[in-house]
């Protein structure tokens, strides 16, 4: 859904896995964009009706990013940087927004 | 000197003069302005560079290689760069989840010091100010349409972002819908950084045209006009757009595929991969909100905000609300109120000799500045439809899938307002804490009863205002009190 206007060198990415595949990204920008240039379409599933979700704002709003990043539940993928060595995991439903969340 | 940079909250300060909460140019003028009259001044910011949301990753980008960003964006560098020279403490990528105002005397003078809630590096902590600043910028208008929450369907300004901050692109059979000046910004951007744009379907009402020329006049001494023009001109040009879109609608099986869209009475369905949803921009009030802030109804620009004097005070002693998070009014004017309202902190904290010309200049400034917003205010704000769906089935609440249906037979059973609300139907209870849904739940409340959003109101806030970990209070000192009071719950995760 998403193409890069220019490829970073080799010699300047970071590597990283969505659900245990694994892929590149350029450093600096968000995991959320980092998922969406690798062509990862969905990022989770909603809670209520399990219907697929990706980023909507890519700004910190929507929350529909939420992925599970190196074991820690509903963190906004918008929001954070891709890392090296980052395991990312997409979500079903709502893994414990309740218990981690605290609205 | 430079401003130090702050990744763990233990490098954060007991108290500052100044906290200011947002890096747009609103944050980033206010913040140098007050850093540079000598204050203790510290910015917080989500994001990992200074920008805010139209020079977002300013200090990353090269003009050579993304030109096409445009002259508006380029001018932010000089912001960024006063602001990284000044000497203060910035905090990127931190959140501020609170805001309790500083406690007031009898004359509703503040007694004390504001604390604010930060996370940052992954813990949290209070910190506390004399002053706050809140310069937390817009949002984008929610445009709930049926299909908005499949995969394959953002917001333009996320678009945007993926641009600016990760130099990607949408590809496939984009389609851009809504309507504003944003849109047409968008689409220019894109289709210089070779997109292919398959249909632009605007949504402008045309009934408003007719209330808007009774504000051509300021329009037509602004530099808004040259700027509308050119860039109308070269979309126009590039690509279709259809005007006099009426409804809307996005299907597909787990991801977009079509848009189908009403002109003239007819339906037409086009192949879509990308939809891109835009109508206009409001502030964003949840930390102003949540703090206390009254917060009042804008009918010209169709949102709520929070009350300010013309210097950026709100209604709680020592807390300032600046930028578009105040009310809409674009970048430059965004910079220009933060100026001003640097300097009336500074002296309201007696830190600042009393105002003088250079504060006239600035106001003069800010007036010239608003020129032709009235204007486009009117002419683009979206139609009824658009603000509260029709279609029973339009979800309007994304997290907690609440139906446009399922608001208005609450409204029909007697749910006096949107709080009561929450609590009927979890609409706004969700991790976006009502950010996604608040302004259409009001906005369907009213309709259904034939009055104005002022009558209904909005979600009263409470903190912390966004989801925090256990994990990052842990690292706080807490009695239990203050724990149930920050996440409403005990340590072990009861209610
Ligand atoms: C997605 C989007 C794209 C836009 N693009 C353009 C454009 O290209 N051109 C244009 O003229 N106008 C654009 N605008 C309009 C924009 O609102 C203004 O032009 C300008 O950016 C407003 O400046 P500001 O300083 O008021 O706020 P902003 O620039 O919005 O900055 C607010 C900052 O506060 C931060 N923030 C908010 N809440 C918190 C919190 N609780 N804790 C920590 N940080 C927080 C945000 O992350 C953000 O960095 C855009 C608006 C949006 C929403
Ligand atoms: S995409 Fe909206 S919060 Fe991340």
């Amino acid at each position: 859904m998403f193409r890069r206007l220019r490829e970073p060198s080799p010699s300047d990415t970071v590597t990283f896995s969505f659900d245990g595949r694994a892929l590149r990204a350029a450093p600096g920008q968000s995991l959320a964009t980092a998922l969406l240039a690798a062509g990862v379409s969905a990022f989770r599933t909603s809670v209520v009706g399990g219907e697929p979700r990706a980023p909507y704002c890519l700004m910190g709003v929507c929350f529909d990013c939420l992925v599970t990043v190196d074991g820690v539940h509903n963190r906004q993928s918008c929001l954070i940087e891709v890392r090296d060595g980052m395991v990312v995991e997409s979500q079903d439903g709502a893994p414990a927004i309740a218990a981690e969340s605290a609205a | 000197m430079s401003a130090r940079l702050l990744s763990h909250v233990e490098q954060l300060d007991e108290a500052y003069d100044l906290a200011v909460i947002g890096a747009g140019p609103a944050g980033l003028a206010a913040a140098t302005e007050a850093a540079e009259a000598g204050a203790r001044v510290l910015l917080l910011d989500e994001n990992g560079t200074p920008g805010g949301q139209i020079y977002r990753a300013i200090t990353r980008n090269d003009p050579q290689e993304l030109p096409f960003l445009g002259r508006d964006y380029w001018k932010g560098k000089a912001l960024a760069d006063s602001f990284l020279a000044a000497t203060l403490d910035y905090a990127p990528t931190a959140t501020a989840w609170s805001l309790d105002p500083a406690p007031q005397d009898r004359d509703e003078k503040a007694t004390g010091l504001a604390r604010i809630g930060v996370s940052l590096g992954g813990a949290a902590r209070r910190i506390d100010a004399r002053a706050v600043l809140l310069a937390t910028g817009a949002m984008e208008r929610p445009m709930p349409v049926p299909g908005w929450t499949l995969p394959g369907v953002m917001t333009a300004g996320a678009a945007q972002i993926a641009l600016k901050s990760a130099g990607i692109v949408p590809t496939g059979r984009v389609v851009l819908a809504g309507c504003g000046p944003l849109i047409y910004l968008l689409a220019a951007q894109l289709l210089d950084a070779g997109t292919r744009i398959v249909e632009l379907l605007d949504t402008s009402d045309r009934e408003r045209r007719l209330p808007a020329l009774r504000h051509l006049p300021g329009f037509l001494r602004s530099p808004y006009l040259s700027k509308g023009l050119g860039l109308l001109w070269k979309v126009r040009r590039s690509l279709k757009v259809v005007s006099g879109v009426t409804a809307l609608r996005i299907t597909g099986q787990g991801s977009a595929e079509a848009v189908t869209y009403c002109r003239g009475g007819r339906e037409r369905t086009l192949a879509a991969d990308c939809v891109l949803l835009h109508q206009g921009v409001v502030p964003n009030i949840n930390l102003a909100s949540a703090a206390g802030c009254a917060i009042e109804w804008n009918e010209t620009q169709r949102a709520f905000q929070p009350t300010t004097d013309g210097e950026g005070r709100s209604s709680l002693p020592g807390v300032f609300v600046v930028g578009d998070g105040a009310g809409i009014g674009g970048a430059e004017h965004a910079e220009v109120s933060g100026r001003i309202a640097a300097r009336a902190a500074l002296r309201d904290l007696g830190l600042a000799p009393e105002a003088g010309d250079d504060l006239a200049a600035l106001v003069t400034q800010r007036r010239r500045l608003a020129r032709g917003r009235a204007f486009l205010d009117n002419l683009y704000l979206p139609a009824e439809p658009f603000r509260a769906p029709q279609d029973d089935e339009t979800i309007v609440c994304r997290c907690e899938e609440v139906t446009a249906g399922q608001v208005r037979e609450a409204v029909a059973l007697g749910v006096p307002g949107p709080n009561q609300l929450k609590t009927f139907l979890r609409c706004g209870m969700g991790p976006c804490q009502g950010r996604m849904c608040a302004l259409t739940v009001s906005e369907i409340m009213a309709a259904e009863r034939s009055v104005s959003p002022a009558e209904i109101g909005v979600y009263r806030l409470r903190p912390p205002v966004k989801p925090l970990r256990l994990s990052e209070l842990a690292a706080m000192p807490q009695t239990p009190e203050a724990l149930i009071a920050v996440t409403g719950r005990t340590a072990d995760g009861d209610h």
